[in-house]
């Protein structure tokens, strides 16, 4: 199997600060790999910094998506080029309509890809088929770009626009904060209908909750910019039931 | 074309009414306002930045340049590119404020709708002229409604008599012809009667002037009872166009009036929006759009006089501002003692997309009864970064990101543009300015 993303000895950090401290992942096609840690750990600058955020620094390493150097990309070229970020507080945008923003950036993208503009009946099927997956109601996709949605129905319009834009890897940046039960079921329920052997997912998370919904391949410990301990899905339960002040020993220790 | 000798200082100005108010149309009636008017505009002269209400609107620089005043012959040319496409209108053009017989179409137009030009309506309605010429815009409140009411010499005349809707919407075209600096006084007058319905639309979209000109216009609309009445303005000149202009309506009880001035272009623009609720339960929207970039200047002014109980105005004025350019809003809401239950609203938000660019945002509300809901809010920023980032992110180019947050921002006033086809128009003009 090809590798996918390959980041290598990443630093990063913003207004002067490094957060991210010698950083390094191997996902290869198809795989889910779990991010985790505690709070300040550097799990949001990760997922910024791989996004293309440009008020984050980055001082040293490489990044490698699909062959090609990440870190030379725009926002837009990266996600043109598959890669998708769900945030962790999905923007609000009055006045934008969910479903009018899909329709420029899947023109845009398939422009970049030197295809047409998609036909108004098939964008329209497509919209049907992906909102169902995520069990988004009509009338959100078709109001402002989550402007009064709740919380829930944030992390799911997120969900609902990745499974439009089909990326090949999708780095989900603490999806299950703020989600209820039933919501999360619900997102992991979209995230696992959307896995398959050429897309790829980081699911960045301080909880193990949401890995008994979607299980990943790989997990890893972020703690101080840096991957301290990697596992399979175990790691995750250990963690649950250690804490991460057992991470923190470990690495003081070592 | 006919030219009288340069114009443009208040003496000037003065002196030279002496020369042409003979040739001024209008009764005895008339000509006694004019009279009054160019004497109260000799008082007051030509505003200084010393004067509030012009403090950022520098006129006497405007000024400083010598004018002719001018007519124009009709000389044929088409007007083609002046039309709104598939906007299905009676149409009147005012050429440097002179009613064109030859390029107006008026076609089946209802027979009781009168539609004229001012000079016609000062010989063959005289009664309704006396009745409303100078009601609606005092001239003792501006010196540029003054100076207008003295020197008005054409304009667009409109009688929609009661219980009479005009079907297709009325479209003005002022268009500006001229080879030397120009000062022209346009006047129109609009009665409406009780129960009547009308959608009006002017456009300024002159493209190639080559010489500066300043439009000094005054519009008075008279608002029946319960009658309804839309006013559109797109204002698109070129650089060389400037204009003073001021709408003045006085609305009686139970009337809506629904006002959206949309500026895109023009160097140098003062719009005075002056509405008057002199009637229980009256209606007024007004609603504003600037996008100014270069070194334009957009200034609206509004006052809306609530004087009687149970009326309701809403404002939404919103600019973007790009290269040196300057904007002003300065909203006055005055609630008289008798006007309880007024709802008065207002809001100004401004996006600045350059450094160089500046805004002023003034509400005033000065309330005098007690039992009233009245609110203002101004807002300036840039352009939301976080949400730019977000559509980025989801592969929008970053100069369509930034169209699509700009056009969602000023969305809320485009859907208060109720002809279709002029709000579409009006999209692509938008579409293309903003990608400039």
């Amino acid at each position: 199997m090809n590798e996918m993303l390959s980041i290598k000895n990443l630093r990063a950090g913003i207004e002067g600060k490094e957060i991210i401290k010698g950083f390094n992942l191997e996902v290869k096609a198809g795989e889910v790999h779990a991010i985790m840690g505690p709070n300040g750990s550097g799990k949001s600058t990760l997922s910024n910094v791989l996004a293309g955020r440009e008020d984050y620094i980055v001082s040293g390493g490489e990044v490698s998506f699909n062959g090609k150097n990440l870190l030379d990309m725009s926002p837009e070229v990266r996600a043109r080029e598959g890669l998708f970020l769900a945030f962790q507080y999905p923007i609000e945008i009055p006045g934008v309509s969910n479903i009018n923003f899909l329709k420029t950036a899947i023109n845009e993208i398939r422009a970049y890809k030197g295809i047409g503009p998609m036909e108004a009946k098939d964008f329209l099927k497509l919209i049907k088929e992906k909102q169902a997956l995520v069990e988004l109601q009509g009338s959100l996709a078709g109001r402002s770009v989550n402007e009064g949605f709740s919380g829930g129905e944030k992390k799911r319009n997120e969900i609902f626009q990745m499974a439009v834009l089909e990326p090949t890897l999708a780095i989900l940046d603490e999806t299950d904060s703020g989600l209820d039960i039933d919501a999360l079921r619900i997102v992991a329920n979209g995230v696992n209908k959307l896995r398959s052997a050429d897309r790829s997912f980081i699911v960045i998370t301080h909880y193990q909750r949401l890995l008994d919904y979607i299980v990943p391949d790989f997990v890893h410990v972020l703690y101080d910019g840096v991957i301290v301990k990697s596992g399979t899905k175990e790691l995750a339960l250990e963690l649950e039931e250690k804490g991460y002040d057992w991470i923190k020993k470990e690495v003081v220790e070592a | 074309m006919i030219t009288a000798e340069k114009i443009s200082s208040t003496e000037k100005l003065v002196s030279d009414f002496e020369a042409v108010k003979k040739m001024l149309p209008g009764n005895s009636f008339v000509q006694n306002i004019r009279q009054k008017a160019i004497e109260k505009f000799a008082e007051l002269g030509i505003p200084t930045r010393k004067n509030e209400e012009y403090k950022y609107s520098n006129v006497q620089k405007l000024f400083q340049e010598n004018f002719s005043q001018s007519a124009i012959d009709n000389s044929q040319f088409s007007i083609d590119k002046y039309l709104i496409p598939n906007l299905d209108a009676h149409f009147v053009v005012l050429v440097n404020g002179f009613f064109s017989e030859e390029l107006s179409s008026l076609k089946n137009l209802d027979t009781t709708v009168v539609i004229s030009s001012m000079q016609k309506a000062f010989e063959q309605h005289p009664e309704l002229v006396e009745k409303h010429f100078s009601t609606c815009a005092d001239i003792n409140s501006d010196a540029f409604i003054a100076l207008n009411t003295a020197y008005a010499a054409d304009g667009v005349f409109i009688n929609v008599p009661d219980n009479a809707a005009v079907e297709k919407p009325i479209h003005i075209i002022n268009l500006v012809i001229a080879k030397e600096s120009t000062l022209f006084f346009p006047r129109n007058l609009f009665v409406i009667g009780k129960n009547a319905q009308v959608q009006l639309l002017e456009t300024f979209e002159t493209h190639d002037l080559p010489v500066k000109a300043i439009a000094t216009s005054v519009t008075e609309i008279a608002i029946d009872e319960n009658a309804k009445v839309q006013y559109y303005r797109l204002q698109n000149d070129c650089e060389n166009g400037q204009q003073i202009n001021t709408v003045s309506a006085s609305q009686q009880k139970n009337s809506h009036f629904d006002t959206n001035t949309v500026t895109l272009s023009g160097g140098w623009v003062r719009n005075n929006l002056n509405i008057a609720l002199n009637g229980e339960n009256c209606e007024a929207h007004l609603n504003g759009l600037f996008i100014t970039s270069d070194t334009q200047h957009v200034d609206n002014h509004t006052l809306v006089d609530h004087r009687k109980p149970h009326c309701e105005s809403n404002q939404t004025y919103k600019g973007i501002l790009d290269g040196k350019s300057t904007g002003i809003f300065n909203g006055k809401i005055f609630v008289q003692r008798d006007a309880q239950k007024t709802n008065a609203y207002q809001s100004s938000k401004n996006i600045l997309l350059s450094d160089d660019a500046t805004i002023n945002a003034k509400p005033q509300l000065e309330i005098y009864a007690d039992d009233v809901k009245c609110s203002h809010g101004s807002s300036t920023g840039k352009i939301d970064e976080d949400a730019l980032f977000y559509l980025r992110a989801r592969g929008l180019g970053i100069e369509s990101a930034r169209k699509l947050l700009l056009y969602a921002f000023v969305n809320d006033v485009m859907q208060t543009i109720r002809i279709n086809t002029l709000r579409e128009y009006l999209e692509t003009l938008i579409h293309k300015k903003l990608g400039e």
